[in-house]
């Protein structure tokens, strides 16, 4: 009898995770991080890697880090946008290029764009640990004194710039593009 | 007024899908003839409506009305004209409409094939067609209706996503869905055989071209889909486990253990409730893709919009129609279970090894894909399934799958002699091994082991497949018995499945990737190949404005073909995109894709050689044309109800 009342047996567990699923958001993710410092890193740069990237690299500049990966499609949908904050250079965003291959990462930035001042190469993923990244992509705007602003979980999108990240970037900043060194 | 008779005509065909659901299900329970006969008429008409719904949208697009929401958010005035009709279902309201179309049309499919079946269970089949339209029709009108209004009109759209303007992407969405909606229809006859709690020995072969028909649609459907991704997202990847992907995915898996396993309940009457739970699972993995694409409840590179009462709503029609179905199948299947005997060593149990290593993959694909949703609503934080997942635990249950085919082709009903087995499939193992060792060492000069697995087990599925068709060529004419095109459908099938094999293992092994920048009148070489950067330039496309580079390829000093990859930037939603050029060929493709300027004139470049990446989408096909030779069987036209008197007598098939 038991092997006839399994499926529906699973059935509704299933259904009960999707009930309860439905009233999460995948995309939000509370960071532990905002508002307090960023984690220190450092790592080889992605195309020097006899360079490092660290947190003094990016201290006293406002900044965008983006997590990013090349078996990530989602940061192939954000790519564009990227670019094109780049292009307009209001704050200077630096990668983390995430549990990737080095020579396709490479291949990507050729492609695509780079909209990277540069990129961390975090090939195991050590740092993005640090950092609390759930998932590729992954934004975070940092401030001048390298705290967590914001941090925002999946594509960027216009929307999301304009509403989430533009407000708290003039606010730090005064005008745009912003300032690299505090005015006073 | 237009749009306003689309919605009209709607609202018309849920009227009609609420009589298909109920009357014919009562009439077929207190057997009133005449209840039952309305089911045909009534199907025909929703039919009918659904059809003007869907062309009223077209309609709107060709002429560019703006008024209309759905059409403000995703077409614009410049987009070309095919591209227009591929926005009909470029979003979500319009792809659901899409799916009722396809829905009904399989309806009225089945209103038409159904004529020689007895008279209830043709009702019971159409009777519960017309549940699943009436909460898909329900769900689009109350939560996704296409036709609401925009006023004041804008004046121009907001463009179709330029991802998806391609043209793999216009006929992707409807043969996609003409596979997973098909799913439908051997769902209907599972249930409608468990509300008459009986299942008539015929009822496997009614159900199988069915079901073969859109698991040929579903085959074609997701190669289109990882075709459209490979040259368009993919850096040459051709498949990223996306829980879109996912989501077609499992009904394909789901529906191929129940082609199979159809096959023994129909020769043998055996494995009842075991097809019908198949039958029942392959529709629900179906609705549940829908589920997970349209709520949003997992995130994916499909961005679709997500909206909680959606979600809702579909979760609670899956929980109707599955999870009703499964109650049914609680109460009712255990009545219909059959002992029947086979032994270890006959076709019977290589079935259902196939069903088992089937099974496997599809609840390893569900638990990747639903892994970060449990975890989530647990409270244990968030994570991200990755190919590196997927790729190892569809492997376990794959290969061995994959070596089993090969026998099992070969295997016989009831029992066999293992004995006639060995020698018969000597030959192709021996010629397997040696070529799957040897051909990667001679043609790549290395090979990892799981390389010569891979190559191994294609080869050795290519030569059982075409043992038998080979057999019959060489001694045509004296040849013991002709195969029937259900046989010779199964061959090619499962050729298929090796010519796919073969291009998998042989593209993830050895396709090269080179980066390099490069200015106009360069000259360089990538393994044997000599690229010329001639030129690049400014293109303008209908809505997009491109630059163009042109590539000169040559090949031992002879000109084979001239590249031209761009970089495109769509004016309305200003993203820009990659159209790589690409060189196909049979034994490899070769890939271009233009990078950045850096100044100076120099381009950064990706150049990419994949050898036999054409094999996947060619091993597609040749799978769903299998499908195709199968369902012409002409055993599945004869009117006449034949009882399977002949069960049990067919032991004596060679085959």
């Amino acid at each position: 009898m038991w092997r006839y009342l399994m499926p529906i047996g699973i059935f509704v567990v299933l259904a009960a995770f999707f009930l309860r699923g439905l009233s999460l958001n995948p995309r939000y993710v509370p960071s532990p991080l905002l508002g307090k410092a960023a984690p220190e890193f450092e790592l080889p740069r992605l195309k020097d890697p006899g360079a490092s990237l660290g947190s003094q690299d990016i201290e006293g500049k406002v900044a965008l880090l983006n997590v990013w990966a090349t078996w990530c499609v989602g940061c192939r949908q954000e790519h564009g946008l990227l670019v094109e904050l780049a292009e307009a250079n209001d704050v200077p965003i630096y990668g983390l290029n995430w549990k990737d291959d080095r020579g396709a990462a490479l291949g990507w930035l050729s492609s695509l764009g780079d909209p990277y001042v540069a990129s961390a190469f975090d090939e195991l993923g050590e740092v993005a640990i640090d950092w609390g990244v759930y998932g590729a992509p992954e934004t975070f705007l940092l401030a001048r004194d390298g705290t967590v602003l914001y941090k925002h979980i999946a594509p960027l999108t216009r929307e999301i710039w304009a509403s989430e990240f533009l407000p708290r970037i003039v606010e730090q900043c005064g005008s745009l593009p912003c300032p690299l060194v505090e005015n006073e | 007024m237009i749009p306003e008779f689309g919605q009209f005509a709607l609202i018309l065909a849920l009227g009609l899908a609420l009589i298909q659901a109920v009357v014919p299900l009562l009439g077929a329970y207190r057997q009133r003839e005449d209840w039952m006969a309305l089911a045909r008429p009534v199907a025909t008409g929703q039919f009918v409506f659904v059809s003007v719904a869907f062309l009223v949208l077209c309609h709107a697009f060709l002429n560019d009305d703006f008024s209309v929401l759905y059409v403000a958010t995703n077409s614009n005035s410049a987009l070309p004209t095919p591209y227009k009709i591929a926005a009909v279902w470029g979003a979500h309201e319009g792809s659901l409409l899409l799916w009722i179309l396809i829905l009904s049309a399989w309806t009225l499919a089945v209103t038409v094939g159904s004529r020689s079946l007895p008279q209830d269970f043709a009702a019971r089949v159409l009777g519960v067609l017309g549940i699943v339209s009436v909460g898909m029709l329900l769900f689009t009108i109350l939560t996704s209706n296409p036709f609401d209004r925009l006023l004041p009109a804008a004046a121009d759209g907001n463009d179709l996503n330029p991802l998806l303007q391609d043209p793999a992407l216009v006929i992707h969405p409807p043969i996609l869905y003409a596979g997973y909606v098909g799913l439908a229809v051997p769902f209907a006859f599972a249930i409608a055989a468990l509300l008459a709690g009986s299942l008539s020995p015929a009822w496997a072969r009614w159900t199988r071209p069915w079901t073969v028909a859109s698991w040929m649609f579903l085959t074609v459907g997701i190669a289109l889909g990882s075709w459209w991704a490979y040259y368009e997202l993919g850096w040459g990847g051709w498949w990223f486990w996306d829980p879109v992907e996912n989501a077609s995915f499992m009904p394909w898996l789901a529906g191929t253990a129940l082609i199979h396993s159809l096959a023994v309940t129909e020769r043998r009457g055996i494995f009842k409730s075991w097809t019908l739970l198949l039958a029942i699972a392959a529709f629900s993995l179906s609705l549940l893709g829908t589920f997970l694409v349209r709520s949003g409840i997992l995130v994916s590179v499909h961005a679709f919009a997500s909206d909680p009462a959606r979600g809702l709503f579909i979760l609670l029609l899956l929980s109707v129609i599955s999870g009703g179905a499964l109650v049914l199948y609680a109460v009712r299947a255990r009545h219909l279970t059959v002992e029947g005997g086979f032994r270890l060593l006959s076709r019977e149990s290589f079935l259902l090894m196939n069903n088992i290593l089937l099974v496997v993959a599809t609840a390893a694909v569900l638990f990747g894909t639903l892994y970060p949703l449990f975890l989530d609503a647990l409270g244990q934080g968030k994570i991200s399934v990755g190919p590196p997942y997927f790729n190892t635990v569809f492997l376990i249950p794959m290969l061995p799958l994959v070596a089993v085919l090969g026998v099992g082709m070969h295997t016989t009903w009831v029992r066999m002699s293992g004995e006639s087995l060995i020698r018969r499939l000597m030959i192709p193992a021996g010629v397997a091994i040696v070529l799957g060792v040897s051909l990667p060492w001679l043609a790549f000069g290395q090979a990892s082991a799981l390389t010569i697995i891979g190559v191994t087990a294609g080869l050795w599925v290519v030569g059982a497949s075409l043992l038998e068709p080979i057999k019959r060529v060489i001694r045509r004419g004296s040849a013991p018995m002709a195969l029937t095109r259900g046989q010779w459908g199964m061959f090619l099938a499962h050729l298929g499945v090796g010519i796919f094999v073969l291009g998998a293992t042989v593209t993830s092994s050895y396709n090269i990737e080179t980066d390099s920048s490069a200015s106009p009148g360069d000259r360089w070489e990538v393994d044997g190949y000599e690229l010329l950067f001639r030129d690049v330039r400014q293109v303008q496309g209908p809505n997009y404005v491109a630059t163009e580079g042109e590539f000169e390829v040559r090949r031992d000093g002879r000109l084979m073909t001239v590249l031209t990859p761009q970089k495109r930037v769509y004016r309305v939603q200003s993203s820009p995109m990659t159209e790589a050029a690409i060189d196909v060929g049979w034994s490899r493709d070769l890939f271009v894709a233009l990078g950045d300027p850096l100044g100076d004139g120099a381009w950064s470049l990706r150049v990419q050689i994949k050898p036999l990446i054409r094999f996947i989408w060619l091993g597609a096909l040749i799978m769903a044309f299998g499908g195709l030779l199968a369902i012409s069987d002409p055993r599945y036209r004869t009117k006449r109800v034949r009882e399977d008197a002949q069960i049990g007598s067919q032991q004596a098939e060679t085959i």
